[in-house]
């Protein structure tokens, strides 16, 4: 029982970071880049939501929409403003401006909200409990995970039917050809920004649900965490995310729960160094060899 | 139909192409002809916009498209396939094809893929088949019929005839000959000099980014100097 209550919260754990994961193997499948400053569009969802629900009193669904709005203009602007100048400039340039982004956003935080901590609501309440009272899944880890699954079988539907997605994965293959068809290549990694922001809001509401506090480096272990997810399952691989996320969040888990807390971090990483000596293209990703 | 003016690209400080003009009528079949890196596929994305020339125009259908962005060339059907093919390997032969269709309304899509699998029965055969398992030969079906799916009235082709048999080659070339009769019109870019003259109407040749000759196929593939420079003998 105790071992199944541990497996709960990593999977809820996992949850949140397979959420953040989507994104990030989002726009890395399709614009080919990392954005390192994912991990801060979370916090700005999370700043956002918080208002939304204590100054406008607005209900916590409303508060994630509002989040949503929030984070995907966001992430259209960054994108226009920090990364579609570097189209063609060499991948590590738009690395470093990712991650000068990343601390834009938190020293832009921290002016504005200080950077104390603030305490961020628990959304949902209660629990189900199980077994006579043995086992309590809280009803946030239940959610938690189902809009995760909710999540990623909507990515895949999306990617793989719609016209917008099959366009996407057209300018992820080649981005001339893509143009040649007639797709204009800014709007589809725009709009391939807009869907990871939005996720990311969506992420940042539950993850500060269940840490119970914000501030503005809030996004940016869980950010790490969430990209090493995303790598471990095979990155630009959509259920690899989600599985890479789970994993990761039970590993993590387990490693507190019976290892030891400090360095369950450690751990997790030491995880990831071995699964990518072992399948360099992760859990779930294709290694396509190059043609030369 | 497409009127060249004077363009001249750079690649950084490589001129490469200097001062081209020619023109296309409907109907014809016209070919660019000429070594390797004589920049007839540079030509080819400059008209289609992947690249930009920094002097002259070209109009297409009366409209001075240089400045137009490569995404909305294709809409104003001027379709290209370009060189290597770049079909979309990670994707399904359908899934191409769709993406030619692009800029269409998509309820005729139906139709227009099968008018496709009609034309290129192998192509039928393997819808669902992702495009990087295909021959070379197979690809370039797939990469001439997604170009068909926006409805071309000019249809650029970069060397179709590229890593491909002899009898595909030949099989290509009636594929481009047919195209030709029902009403497309066609620049054919090509390195298989012979092949390209013997079906075109007209015929440019290209020599380090300049237009040095130019005639209709039958001519130049009597000339003594095109036989020596290209045909081999």
């Amino acid at each position: 029982m105790v071992f199944l209550s541990y497996l709960i919260s990593g999977i809820s754990l996992g949850s949140v970071y397979a959420m953040i994961a989507l994104g990030y193997t989002m726009v890395y499948g399709i614009a080919k880049m990392l954005n390192f400053a994912h991990g801060d569009v979370i916090m700005v969802g999370g700043y956002v939501s918080l208002i939304a629900m204590t100054s406008w009193g607005l209900p916590v669904w409303a508060a994630v929409v509002v989040a949503m709005v929030a984070c995907t203009v966001l992430g259209v602007v960054i994108e226009g403003l920090a990364y579609r100048p570097l189209r063609s400039a060499p991948s590590l340039a738009v690395l470093i401006t990712a991650i000068g982004v990343s601390y834009f956003l938190q020293n832009s935080a921290q002016l504005i909200f200080s950077p104390n901590p603030k305490s961020y609501p628990v959304i949902i309440n209660g629990s189900l409990s199980l077994f006579g009272g043995k086992l309590t899944i809280s009803y946030i880890s239940l959610v938690t995970f189902l809009v995760c699954v909710i999540i990623m079988i909507a990515l895949t539907l999306f990617t793989s039917r719609s016209k917008m997605g099959k366009a996407m994965r057209a300018v992820s293959e080649d981005k001339g050809a893509a143009q040649l068809m007639g797709i204009n290549v800014n709007r589809t990694i725009s709009m391939t920004f807009a869907i990871g922001s939005a996720l990311a809001a969506v992420a940042g509401v539950f993850l500060c649900s269940s840490y119970t506090t914000l501030m503005p480096t809030t996004g940016s272990m869980p950010g790490i965490k969430a990209f090493t997810a995303a790598v471990f399952g095979g990155i630009g691989s959509i259920p690899g995310a989600f599985l890479g996320g789970l994993l990761l969040g039970i590993i993590e888990a387990m490693a507190k729960a019976y290892i030891s807390t400090n360095i369950s971090n450690a751990i997790v990483f030491a995880v990831l160094i071995v699964v990518l000596l072992v399948r360099p293209a992760g859990l779930l990703g294709k290694y396509v060899p190059e043609k030369v | 139909m497409l009127k060249v003016n004077d363009i001249n690209v750079y690649y950084g400080n490589i001129h490469a192409i200097k001062g081209v003009s020619f023109e296309v009528n409907e109907g014809e079949i016209v070919t660019l002809i000429g070594a390797n890196g004589a920049g007839k596929s540079t030509i080819l994305k400059t008209i289609s916009g992947l690249l930009r020339s920094t002097t002259g125009s070209i109009e297409f259908l009366g409209h001075n498209i240089s400045n137009t962005p490569p995404h909305k060339i294709v809409s104003q059907s001027l379709a290209h396939v370009p060189e290597g093919r770049r079909i979309f390997l990670q994707m399904t032969v359908q899934e191409n094809l769709e993406m030619g269709a692009f800029t269409q309304d998509g309820s005729k899509l139906r139709q227009d893929l099968d008018d496709v699998y009609k034309q290129f029965p192998r192509l039928n055969e393997r819808q669902r088949q992702i495009a990087g398992t295909l021959s070379g030969g197979e690809q370039q079906m797939l990469a001439i019929g997604r170009a068909l799916m926006s409805h071309p009235k000019l249809l650029m082709l970069d060397e179709p005839s590229m890593g491909l048999a002899p009898i595909l080659v030949e099989q290509i070339f009636d594929i481009i000959k047919a195209l030709r009769d029902n009403g497309t019109t066609i620049l054919l870019v090509e390195q298989n000099a012979q092949m390209a003259l013997s079906i075109a109407d007209r015929a440019y040749v290209l020599e380090t980014g300049k237009i040095i000759l130019s005639g209709t196929g039958q001519d130049l593939i009597q000339s003594d100097e095109i036989r020596k420079a290209y045909l081999g003998g």
